[in-house]
């Protein structure tokens, strides 16, 4: 729908970074990218949609941070002083840090259709999205629910054995 | 009646151990099969090794049985042997190609899992252990109902040094609380690395937070041991290898000695209250 299509309609190019394996070092590239590709004056998104282990607010530093909600929907952690990266995870949707999100399929779904279409991101350069490892639920919803703003592509993480 | 079958189905075993983490990658797989390993060096015992796994099944090329098919006949589905006393169960042996991508959702994955559970002939078993994808998810959650049919000894929680991976087993440790799944303990994998040229010690994945020992501390959990980082456990595992059987000098063997013989003191511990409430 055209308000689902709004969020993300300032995004210029959507980057997944992926890998079958846990691990490997997904949410660390995902960061050091997101830092990098800050220091080249690009505004930067980071979307991460793992549910059971949200690793990026804590690389961030902004694991004590709340989301808030406004009229398109979420508000995402703008992360520095400059405020040029902002980041959605579940992590800012726990009550307590140590809390498992212990949620089957079904429910992961819901929830990373409404990280995709209602957060509002602005204007990005770039939003990467960070995955937990495994082919599952949530990278089908995630590349369903992503289709129609056609991702540049995806970067595949893996270490050497 | 789902449930008696699978009751059926599982009376014969008498410990089940659960391999969970809430991190990918901290050696999981590489624990099981090297559990499974140590088990069934007591050629007495019956060990049976189960990869839920189903998107990254490691255990076949750990236990150096890629390629190999599962066999159905009259009573079930057969396990594949590695030795005539540990029998192993993946998704990867029923794959066509070791690239093919099982790209399922919940459902689908629960339901192969009772599978697993309820046509798997692995005859009488001492020890089933269950290696796990990371997460807190369908597979954990159905492998804890399913196997509440049976009753389950506890789980073994691994983990790494550092914060990021502690952060996410906390929520495991959480996880198993509020299934209520006992907790055997936890082990430190990439625990330090010893130099075998110069034996200086050095910490790849430094413990910021304190590592697990603080963890478990401040969790009031068992730290079952510490195993340091060895290039040859990564080497064996890529070559379906036995690390204890191939590096018996290597300190990490000797963690891993020790804390194979925790778990089974425990199981059999567990068993004796058991038996004596009874």
């Amino acid at each position: 729908s055209p308000a689902d299509r709004a969020n993300l309609a300032g995004v210029r190019h959507i980057l997944l970074v992926l890998s079958g394996k846990g691990g490997v070092g997904k949410s660390t590239l995902s960061t050091e990218l997101a830092l990098a590709l800050r220091s080249a004056g690009k505004r930067v998104g980071i979307l991460d949609v793992d549910l059971c282990g949200p690793s990026i607010p804590r690389m961030l530093r902004v694991q004590d941070r709340a989301v808030h909600q406004c009229d398109s929907g979420w508000v995402p952690v703008f992360v520095g002083q400059d405020k040029a990266i902002a980041l959605m995870s579940i992590g800012f949707l726990l009550e307590r840090p140590d809390d498992a999100v212990v949620w089957r399929g079904p429910k992961k779904n819901a929830l990373i259709k409404q990280f995709v279409t209602d957060v509002a991101w602005g204007d990005l350069d770039f939003l990467i999205v960070d995955t937990p490892p495994g082919t599952s639920d949530e990278h089908i919803s995630t590349v369903e629910a992503l289709r129609p703003f056609q991702p540049l592509g995806a970067i595949l993480v893996t270490t050497p054995q | 009646a789902e449930v008696a079958e699978l009751r059926a189905r599982l009376r014969a075993v008498r410990h089940t151990v659960l391999v969970l983490s809430g991190k990918g990658g901290v050696g999981k797989s590489t624990f099981s099969a090297l559990l499974a390993h140590g088990l069934a060096a007591d050629e007495t015992k019956q060990v049976a090794l189960l990869d839920i796994d189903i998107c990254g099944p490691s255990i076949p090329k750990m236990m150096g049985l890629e390629g190999e098919q599962v066999h159905q006949s009259g009573s079930g589905w057969s396990p594949v042997y590695v030795e005539e006393n540990l029998g192993v169960m993946s998704v990867g042996f029923l794959l066509s190609s070791p690239d093919d991508a099982v790209i399922w959702r919940g459902p689908k994955k629960n339901g192969l899992i009772k599978q697993f559970l309820r046509d798997v002939d692995w005859g009488e078993v001492d020890y089933l252990i269950v290696d796990t994808p990371p997460g807190t998810s369908d597979e954990h959650l159905s492998i804890v109902q399913y196997l509440s049919a049976t009753h389950i000894d506890g789980a073994v929680i691994i983990t790494t040094p550092q914060e990021v991976s502690l952060q996410d087993v906390r929520k495991e440790i959480n996880f198993c609380h509020k299934v209520k799944l006992p907790i055997i303990g936890v082990v430190e994998n990439m625990s330090g690395f010893v130099c075998p040229k110069c034996k200086n010690e050095s910490q790849i994945f430094p413990p910021t937070t304190g590592g697990a020992e603080k963890m478990c501390q401040n969790l009031s959990v068992s730290l079952l041991g510490k195993v340091p980082l060895d290039p040859q456990i990564g080497k064996s595992c890529d070559r379906g290898q036995s690390f204890l059987a191939e590096a018996p000098e290597s300190p990490a063997t000797l963690s891993y000695r020790n804390i194979i013989q925790r778990i089974q003191e425990y199981c059999e511990q567990h068993h004796l209250q058991e038996d004596n409430v009874k």
